[in-house]
């Protein structure tokens, strides 16, 4: 559905995407994921066709967003990240001027416009200017106007940045009753968005992509450990002692002094294999009358990969 | 068509929706309300009551170009420039739109705001020829005169417009480059015949001087509708400008 080949994109000296190349089948909900001035935003710019790449190619439904860029733009619902919209401007109103403009025809306009407005829960907020509406309800307005005529892009940049948690939840909760009616592209830097929204993360850093991958899969391509958090009601050196003898355990790391009364110890157990591990540690603890308060597997977090990912990047940058 | 009328009707929301179009009505109709009185008093007192297209229409219609010199810039200052500062050009120019359907949606909501404030000295012509009738036609053509002025006028405005972030920048240099369009060919003892001539051909007031006293000189009128061409392709060139940045 998209199809983007080596596109590169200067503003003067400055080289905002650097030899980029993603494809995204039809239906997929994929999530941009970098650093502010990454190149998110710019690449999203020349998707929508709001300006055109230095070179290479951007392709929608197989249609060149340069020589087509008509049909393209009907085909694309595009977010802006700064929504700011028309402030003078009714809800209603301004939805009337998008599908105009988005070319909905007359008799169906009414009907599409009740139908974003209820998809976006505006209705209430129907007659009020865009100025007088918070943050999220602006928010809200942006990803209707995008709804309007039935994209089957829909490219959201920074769709929850600014929010508050309610909000946010509501948006992305938005966002994922659209993932089965049409093909997503997002991007945000907020790593944990990502996993909840996306089935599939293109990492993009300075301009160019350096990873692509499931989340789950790229957190795996970084952690060949397992990592284990514990909590024990026991003697500490005793309990650190006796965990590091369990077989399968690399390392024991203690957390830190726990101050709270009852004297509970706090551990860190890193191994090479999880499950079996886990099991010997709590029969072990158990078996020596310590009261096992927690036992929990550490997942690796989007965080911890990002930084590895880039750093690794860079490191191999920095070699060549 | 249709676009057009889409960007049409959002630019003419827009323009009654903000208080700045009232302002601006209400102090051009005040000062072309003043003048109207001045410039009869002075039409009874001094021409005797005589040649009423010579004595009084060309006056008020030359302090009414005068008017719509400041006037304009205010109307045009937005019509970009509040877009690129907003961030809207975004939208705008990601939907489904041509350059010339936004162009021309834009343009005849500027026109029709820039005719909205001239539309209620429309009453001055049928006021006056209650009291004493008077040949109305050549007044008509003082008004044609007007609305190309206008329509030029707003077409620099436009461009000056497609060119800032700033709407205040936009403002004041499409105000500037109208006075200039004025007052070049104002000192006649500094220029020598030749070149009063050639700035008199560039000045926009003066090829209005004509219209003013009811008369269609065929060279005016291909002035107007030249500087209106040179300042619409101006502006298609500076929207133009986001698809050739960045490129090498």
């Amino acid at each position: 559905m998209i199809e983007v080949r080596e596109l590169t994109k200067f503003f003067g000296a400055v080289c905002a995407v650097d030899r980029a190349s993603l494809s995204v089948a039809r239906g997929e909900v994929v999530g941009l994921l970098g650093p502010n001035g990454s190149g998110k935003t710019t690449l999203m710019r020349v998707l929508t066709g709001f300006f055109p790449p230095t070179s290479g190619t951007a392709r929608i439904d197989g249609l060149d967003v340069q020589t087509h860029s008509l049909a393209v733009r009907r085909k694309v619902g595009y977010v802006p990240e700064h929504v700011v919209l028309y402030p003078e401007l009714p809800v209603r109103r301004f939805l009337r001027f998008a599908a105009d403009a988005k070319g909905v025809p007359r008799a169906r306009s009414r009907a599409a416009i009740d139908a974003v407005m209820a998809a976006c829960g505006l209705v209430e907020m129907a007659r009020r200017p865009i100025r007088k509406l918070s943050r999220g309800y602006r928010q809200r307005v942006a990803i209707a106007q995008a709804l309007l005529n039935d994209p089957e892009v829909l490219i959201l940049d920074e769709p929850t940045v600014g929010l508050d948690p309610r909000q946010t939840v509501e948006v992305r909760s938005l966002i994922r009753t659209l993932a089965g009616r049409c093909t997503v592209l997002l991007s945000t830097h907020i790593l944990p968005e990502v996993s909840m929204l996306c089935g599939r993360v293109i990492i993009i850093d300075r301009g160019r992509i350096v990873a692509e991958d499931t989340a789950a899969r790229l957190a795996r391509r970084v952690e060949d450990v397992a990592r284990t958090a514990l909590r024990v009601a026991g003697p500490r050196e005793q309990v650190i002692a006796a965990l590091a003898g369990v077989s399968g355990v690399d390392r024991v790391e203690a957390v830190e002094e726990g101050t709270a009364p009852g004297a509970m110890t706090e551990l860190v157990v890193v191994s090479r294999e999880g499950d079996g591990v886990r099991q010997a540690i709590a029969a072990l603890v158990v078996g020596r009358g310590w009261g096992l308060v927690e036992l929990r597997p550490i997942e690796p977090t989007l965080e911890e990969l990002f930084v590895r990912l880039l750093g690794s990047e860079r490191q191999g940058a920095a070699d060549a | 068509m249709r676009n057009v009328l889409a960007v049409f009707r959002k630019e003419l929301r827009s323009y009654f929706a903000a208080p700045l179009i009232y302002i601006v009505a209400a102090a051009f109709s005040g000062l072309c309300g003043y003048y109207f009185y001045t410039d009869l008093l002075h039409f009874i007192t001094f021409g005797f009551g005589i040649n009423i297209m010579e004595n009084f229409w060309q006056l008020l219609f030359l302090d009414i170009r005068k008017f719509l010199l400041f006037c304009v810039p205010f109307i045009t200052m937005r019509l970009f420039a509040e877009e690129k500062r907003l961030g809207t050009i975004e939208l705008l120019f990601t939907y489904p739109l041509r350059d010339g359907e936004i162009f021309l949606g834009k343009f005849l909501a500027a026109v029709v705001a820039v005719v909205t404030l001239l539309a209620p000295t429309v009453l001055y012509p049928f006021l006056l020829n209650r009291v004493q009738p008077y040949p109305l036609l050549p007044v008509l053509t003082g008004y044609v005169g007007l609305l190309l002025l206008a329509i030029a006028f707003v077409s620099c405005g436009m461009f000056i417009s497609a060119l800032t972030e700033s709407q205040v920048v936009a403002g004041v240099v499409t105000g500037g480059i109208l006075f200039g369009l004025w007052a070049i060919s104002w000192n006649e003892a500094a220029l020598d015949p030749q070149s009063l001539q050639a700035m008199r051909a560039v000045s926009m007031f003066d090829h209005f001087q004509g219209f003013s006293i009811g008369v269609i000189d065929l060279r005016d009128v291909a002035y107007f509708a030249f500087t209106v061409l040179l300042f619409t392709h101006l502006t298609f060139r500076a929207l133009e400008a986001r698809t050739w940045r960045g490129r090498r």
